[in-house]
């Protein structure tokens, strides 16, 4: 087990009081193995994803409970300086704006070659090698003369691969991805999916995807986990879910999307908001958009069903809802 | 130049299926210059370069490409934030390009805009009523000054808000419901074309689809045509009636949406669909995906002759000399096979992207079957509405001449 996340809690405080971003979630990836975290807006799935990394803003952000096994270590249990030696060598973030996460005012190179420098020690002029090196790798073209330019000389595809190459500078066992092709256009999206696919593989790195794309998810996932107001509501293997989702969020969201190969019907829309985290609806934080709700799912929060040996559905009804898939 | 008055805002409507936007050369140019004292011209952004298409009464053009095609460009230049360099754009037509004062005023109110980023494009110090009422000061004649409070409560019941949110701030709305805003606002002056630009690329996608239903509900309701710009080739197929796909200021396709989607003739439609991520993890194996490579050239400096060249696999000596029209090519012509559509291409050929619909039996089935057991959408504060009928259009086939 690569990582292994169980029961995390995450809270801020806020001047309307303490919003409750992450609710318990407990998830895990393998070496070698994709998990796309699903979810719209507030859900949970970016600040969980922070919590890993030990970037998450604190205060206002808190963890109030949970472990993060990182390579058999609890991660919450790390001072700062032994957690920033994991950082970047061992795990690393890919973000979506990669135009506001590279600084504007130095060379990519030299933001590349700070990683060798900082971690390994090594000189600026073989570090600046190592740059031209990772540009290579993530297809930069002419990478020796564009070494020396700054983030907005490349378009917004090259940017992304120059976070991508930083990301795997040193080759981490963990990257995970933060929308990382949302700000892209469909051509360079597939571009840059397929560059850090094959980049996986060849170093059999766990990789946690977080998207809201249903596409991408589809296309490289191996496992999924939805997320709805700070929780896990379904996680499966990536077939059994398109399938048949065994949790009525995940029926919506699948049913919402307008298909390339369809047309003419009218889309399911999931009614209502998502919840103020503020203020979590009691029992089924979902209950007040389900059209399925019965009276138990306003008053018990539903357990972590196990609906087969490696899927999971947080709801009262996932026999129905799988039956009616 | 003949005057226009406010006869233009009431000429006879025009019937179903007939052109009611006619755009004809279109070209804009933004200069780039050189010096601060004094400037020079040293060259221009080609954001739009020759664009022509028809919109029907009743009817979704869609319009797809990526980002800096000047799709959004040619949605300012149709509801005139933009004047064109050159070109027409003939309303019932009328070249509506070259007005200015009142004659544009009553022109413009037939014309509106729903904006991408509903953040954005609401002044976060005017309450909703303010925004959505406003038009009514531009254009008085539309609502008397007693009936106006009424007629915003109106369309806030129609985009399914309530009513009485009426005194309330763009900041105490989600993204979803201000994007319902931003379509009332869109809607408060009647108008006949609505040209909206992205209007659900900054939504969540359960509330991406409330809007969409919203957007066709509305267009059988009040007979609107529209013009619909988007980078999300999915939603475009789901409410275009037919579509266009820009690449680099030109069409270089156009077509009905079963033309586009499942017998594209372009390279750059073909590449285009074949990169979009279908959500279904059973066709990943059997997908054949065209990457291409590289990234959209400079508007400022197009490449010479077919401005896909550069990027496209089947490039040959000729596509460097001779810029491809955009006309049935020749191999399709007349056949009146779905391939029968205007495409800019030398070596256009069919290949098929998308399998058409129904091909693969199970993902059809579970759409059709999968609603028995739940109710209807239903939007808040608001009594249910039966979904309408897609507004079906005879006879509005591609109109490249």
């Amino acid at each position: 087990m690569l990582l292994d996340v169980r029961d995390l809690q995450v809270e801020f405080r806020t001047r309307d009081g303490v919003a409750k971003a992450v609710n318990g979630v407990t998830y895990s990836v393998e070496p070698g193995e994709t998990l796309a975290v699903l979810g719209e807006s507030g859900s949970g799935k970016s600040v969980t994803a922070q919590a890993i990394m030990g970037i998450l803003d604190m205060p206002p952000g808190r963890i109030t409970a949970g472990e993060i096994n990182f390579r058999g270590r609890d991660l919450l249990k790390l001072r700062e300086e032994e957690r920033r030696k994991v950082r970047g060598a061992e795990m690393a973030m890919i973000f979506q704006d990669a135009l506001s996460s590279l600084n504007p005012v130095l060379s990519v190179g030299a933001q590349l070659g700070e990683m060798f420098v900082v971690h390994q020690g090594m000189s600026r002029k073989d570090a600046r090698a190592k740059a031209v090196e990772l540009m290579d790798r993530v297809r930069i073209p002419a990478a020796k003369e564009r070494v020396g330019q700054y983030p907005h000389q490349f378009s917004g595809g090259m940017r992304q691969r120059i976070m991508i190459a930083m990301a795997l500078a040193l080759e981490p066992a963990l990257i995970i991805a933060d929308e990382p092709t949302t700000a892209l256009d469909v051509t360079v999206q597939a571009q840059v999916m397929d560059l850090l696919a094959e980049l996986q593989r060849e170093l059999n790195m766990g990789l946690i995807l977080i998207t809201h794309d249903l596409g991408v998810v589809a296309d490289v996932a191996d496992k999924i986990a939805v997320m709805y107001a700070g929780r896990i509501v379904e996680s499966a293997p990536v077939h059994d879910i398109y399938k048949a989702p065994a949790h009525p969020y995940t029926r919506g969201l699948l049913d919402s999307i307008p298909r390339l190969d369809q047309k003419g019907h009218e889309l399911y829309a999931i009614k209502g908001l998502p919840p103020n985290l503020t203020a979590i609806p009691p029992g089924c934080a979902f209950n007040p958009r389900c059209p399925r709700a019965q009276d138990v799912c306003r008053t018990d929060v539903p357990p972590l069903a196990r609906v087969s040996e490696d899927r999971e559905s947080a709801c009262h009804f996932w026999k129905e809802t799988l039956r009616d898939a | 130049m003949p005057e226009l008055t406010e006869e233009t805002a009431d000429l006879a409507p025009v019937a179903a299926g007939e052109p009611i936007l006619e755009i004809r050369g279109l070209v804009k140019h933004f200069p780039l210059t050189q010096g601060i004292l004094i400037k020079r011209q040293i060259g221009a952004v080609k954001a739009v370069d020759g664009v022509d298409f028809t919109l029907h009464q009743g009817e979704t053009l869609g319009i797809v490409g990526e980002s800096g095609c000047g799709k959004s460009t040619v949605a300012k230049l149709l509801v005139n934030l933009e004047r064109p360099t050159a070109g027409e754009i003939f309303y019932k037509g009328e070249d509506i390009s070259r007005l200015s004062g009142r004659a544009l005023r009553s022109v413009r109110r037939n014309i509106q805009m729903v904006f991408q980023d509903p953040y954005t494009s609401l002044n976060p110090r005017m309450t909703v009523g303010d925004i959505i009422g406003e038009p009514y000061e531009i254009h008085p004649e539309v609502a008397p000054k007693g009936s106006r409070r009424r007629r915003v409560q109106e369309l806030l019941d129609v985009v399914g808000l309530n009513p009485e949110y009426i005194n309330r701030y763009p900041h105490q709305f989600s993204g979803g419901q201000r994007q319902r805003i931003g379509i009332a606002r869109g809607l408060a002056l009647r108008p006949e074309v609505i040209v909206a630009d992205e209007p659900v690329s900054a939504l969540d996608v359960s509330v991406q689809a409330q809007v969409i239903n919203l957007m066709e509900r509305l267009q059988d309701e009040f007979s609107l045509s529209y013009l619909f710009i988007a980078h999300d080739l999915s939603i475009v197929r789901h409410i275009s009636d037919r579509v266009g796909v820009m690449y680099l200021g030109r069409i270089v396709e156009i077509g009905s949406d079963i033309q586009i989607y499942e017998h594209p003739t372009h390279p750059y439609t073909q590449a285009l669909l074949s990169a979009v991520p279908v959500p279904d993890p059973d066709a990943r194996e059997g997908r054949e995906r065209i990457i291409l490579t590289g990234d959209v050239p400079s508007p400022a400096n197009p490449p010479s002759g077919c401005r896909f060249r550069t990027r496209c696999w089947k490039a040959q000596e000729k596509c460097a000399q001779e810029e491809p029209l955009l006309t049935v090519p020749s191999l399709f012509r007349g056949s009146g096979e779905p391939t029968d559509h205007p495409s800019a291409c030398h070596f256009a050929e069919e290949k098929l992207i998308v399998p058409a619909e129904g091909a693969d039996g199970r993902t059809t089935g579970d759409h059709e079957h999968g609603h028995a057991d739940r109710p209807p959408p239903r939007e808040p504060g608001r009594t249910n509405y039966p979904p309408g009928p897609q507004p079906g259009l005879p006879g509005a086939g591609p109109d490249i001449t």
